[in-house]
């Protein structure tokens, strides 16, 4: 049996009701923007609804909307192999404090792409075994990927400023 | 085991086997279920995790003798900068935990500085050993996002490069693991067709391997016309190739001792962590992009979707071979129907107009100013991308602002994913056999750590 977006759409809204916050397509893709508490049951019914079977979990993405509320997004891939289908799902994280529930429970998948989203954007993930920074060094400061990181923080050495921006490094002294 | 191994020649009679039929496909595929036992089951444990384990292990029992090791990040059989925190009791693996990022460039935070054309450039720099699959994966994202159709010359192309990425980024997988393994003369041969490839790659692009040749609209440029002379050599002593490494490896002794039932991994597991690739075609899932969610016209090529049984090491290898035969196939097809016509979109607002036209045409100039000043503005949405990758699932996800520069660009980098099934293959056993597990789950550390 293949389902199409319709579908998939109509059984998580019929389901969930109000948990769903907006389904929109674009690209041919269908996305579900979810309310943050209810992602697990989403997700685990997903998966295990035997006319769905989204059993496998592609890739978990942050991504920083500067300016807009909330702030910051979750998306997750899930793929079904039943149904050859794509959906993609979106939870929403505020920046005062941007928790999600993780996904580690439903699919062991998601332990290294929620610390990477944790390392890179700060957001946390509720449930997660050990979050801790996966790419940065654990001693550093701040989410290297939000937009308001600036992409080069220092300024460039040339001979004439060389001695002033070494200065500046943070080398272990003395 | 109750159940008798299957001989080597069982195996491969398997691997030749594959089936490629819809409901075959079906059936491999694990249930809700048994994902949702896996994920009960296994953890993907981190430093930290393995160190504060071994610190509270009771001393009093015959676990007296564990201790960790750091196996890396200098460790040349990690294959690039891979740390490992191994648990040790003897010789024996308790746990072990990755520890990456030591290659941590930047890559995505980058790439949002840019243009979508000069983003293309970074790409080549994540899996470095398939430059163009990396190139083909971004374009198709653009693309997708900016609706844009690609001529048939450019699609066609673009397979074939990307079947000779794959056998290049097969043939240093299969160089290094044999090294690994002391078969140092494997090594030498791989790289020896390794070479004819970058040739190739070097006359297309120029580069030999940060080609950035694949970019959103088409190919950068059209193919010289020695390229075809020069891949059908290529593809006529290739396969000759492939059958000298197997009389190496295949029936070695030596090499089956260090390969068979070593690091096996169940088809269950290997999915609820989210391996993808050769990997997880060994353990009998038939999950290939190609196949099951195909791009730039895959379906339209006769190949079989390899799988093995087993997913240890040996059936990891077995069928990386077989899939580099498939890899020839495919690539053959390519050459034989390489259409005649426009390498890249006629659309001016995407790409560029011919040089010549540039001379008369006022629109034209405006063109080719505004787009190599300014860039495209692709629509505001986002789009994720997948296709197969020497390593698995390579996805791009890119999230448009509608500015000439993406709001966001993700690779789900699948080396990065594979390596979480690192820890649950070596739990229990030798820490000699890890090396030949690192190597067959062939990660390359720049696209782990982007």
């Amino acid at each position: 049996m293949t389902l199409d977006n319709a579908t998939v759409r109509q059984r998580v809204v019929e389901r969930f009701g109000a948990a769903v916050l907006e389904a929109s397509e674009y690209r041919g893709d269908l996305a579900l923007r979810l309310r943050p508490d209810a992602l697990p049951q989403v997700a685990a019914f997903l998966r295990d609804d035997p006319d769905l079977q989204y059993i496998f979990l592609a890739s978990i993405t942050g991504v920083d909307y500067l300016g807009r509320e909330p702030r910051f997004e979750v998306v997750y891939h899930l793929r079904s192999f039943v149904n050859m289908h794509l959906v993609v799902l979106k939870v929403g994280a505020d920046e005062e404090r941007p928790h999600v529930p993780s996904l580690v429970p439903l699919w062991p998948t998601a332990t290294f792409q929620e610390r990477e989203a944790y390392d890179m954007f700060g957001i946390v993930f509720d449930g997660h075994p050990d979050l801790q920074r996966i790419l940065m060094p654990e001693d550093w400061d701040g989410y290297p990927q939000r937009k308001d990181q600036p992409l080069v923080y220092e300024e460039v050495a040339f001979t004439f400023n060389h001695d002033a921006v070494d200065a500046q490094k943070p080398y272990a002294r003395e | 085991m109750a159940v008798a191994e299957p001989t080597i020649a069982q195996r491969r009679a398997a691997i030749n086997n594959s089936g490629t039929s819809g409901s075959d496909r079906a059936r491999n595929f694990p249930t809700s279920a048994q994902i949702a036992q896996a994920a009960r089951e296994i953890s993907v444990p981190s430093p930290r995790q393995v160190i504060a384990a071994n610190a509270n292990r009771p001393k009093d029992q015959a676990s007296d003798e564990s201790m960790v090791l750091n196996m890396g990040p200098q460790h040349p059989s990690t294959h690039g900068v891979l740390r490992l925190v191994v648990e040790l009791s003897g010789e024996d693996v308790l746990q072990l935990a990755p520890d990456v990022g030591f290659l941590h460039t930047g890559i995505e935070k980058n790439m949002e500085a840019k243009t979508y054309q000069k983003a293309l450039v970074m790409t080549d720099r994540t899996d470095y050993l398939g430059p163009m699959i990396n190139n083909m994966v971004y374009s198709l994202a653009v693309e997708k996002l900016l609706d844009c159709e690609i001529p048939p010359r450019a699609q066609v192309g673009r397979v074939l490069l990307n079947e000779l990425e794959r056998m290049n980024s097969y043939l240093v997988w299969l160089g290094t693991h044999a090294l690994d393994l002391a078969a140092m003369s494997v090594f030498l041969y791989c790289f020896r067709e390794r070479e004819m490839i970058l040739d190739i790659k070097e006359l297309v692009s120029g580069a030999r391997m940060m080609t950035s040749f694949i970019r959103p609209g088409g190919l950068a440029w059209d193919f010289p016309k020695e390229f075809k002379p020069t891949v059908q050599r290529f593809l006529d002593i290739f396969p000759g190739r492939i059958d000298e490494y197997e009389a190496l490896l295949t029936d070695n002794p030596i090499w089956k001792d260090r390969t068979v039932g070593v690091g096996r991994l169940s088809a269950v597991d290997a999915l609820a962590l989210g391996v993808t690739g050769a990997n997880l075609r060994a353990t009998g899932v038939p999950y290939d992009m190609r196949k099951m969610f195909p791009y730039s016209g895959y379906e339209n090529y006769d190949f079989k979707l390899i799988t093995g049984t087993e997913g240890d090491t040996y059936e990891r290898y077995l069928v990386r071979i077989a899939e580099m035969r498939e890899s020839v196939k495919i690539a053959q097809q390519a050459l034989d129907n390489l259409p005649d016509g426009p390498y890249a979109t006629s659309d001016r607002k995407i790409w560029p107009p011919p040089k010549e036209e540039i001379t008369y045409s006022m629109e034209s100039l405006i063109h080719h100013f505004k787009l190599w000043t300014e860039g495209f503005k692709p629509p505001k949405g986002d789009a994720y991308v997948a296709v197969e990758s020497g390593r698995g699932e390579l996805g791009c996800y890119i999230v448009s602002d509608g500015s000439n520069k993406p709001w966001r660009v993700h690779f789900r980098a699948p080396s990065f994913i594979n390596l979480q099934a690192l820890p649950h293959m070596a739990q229990g056993k030798l820490i000699a056999d890890l090396v030949a597990m690192i190597a067959s789950l062939d990660p390359v550390l720049g696209e782990v750590d982007r």
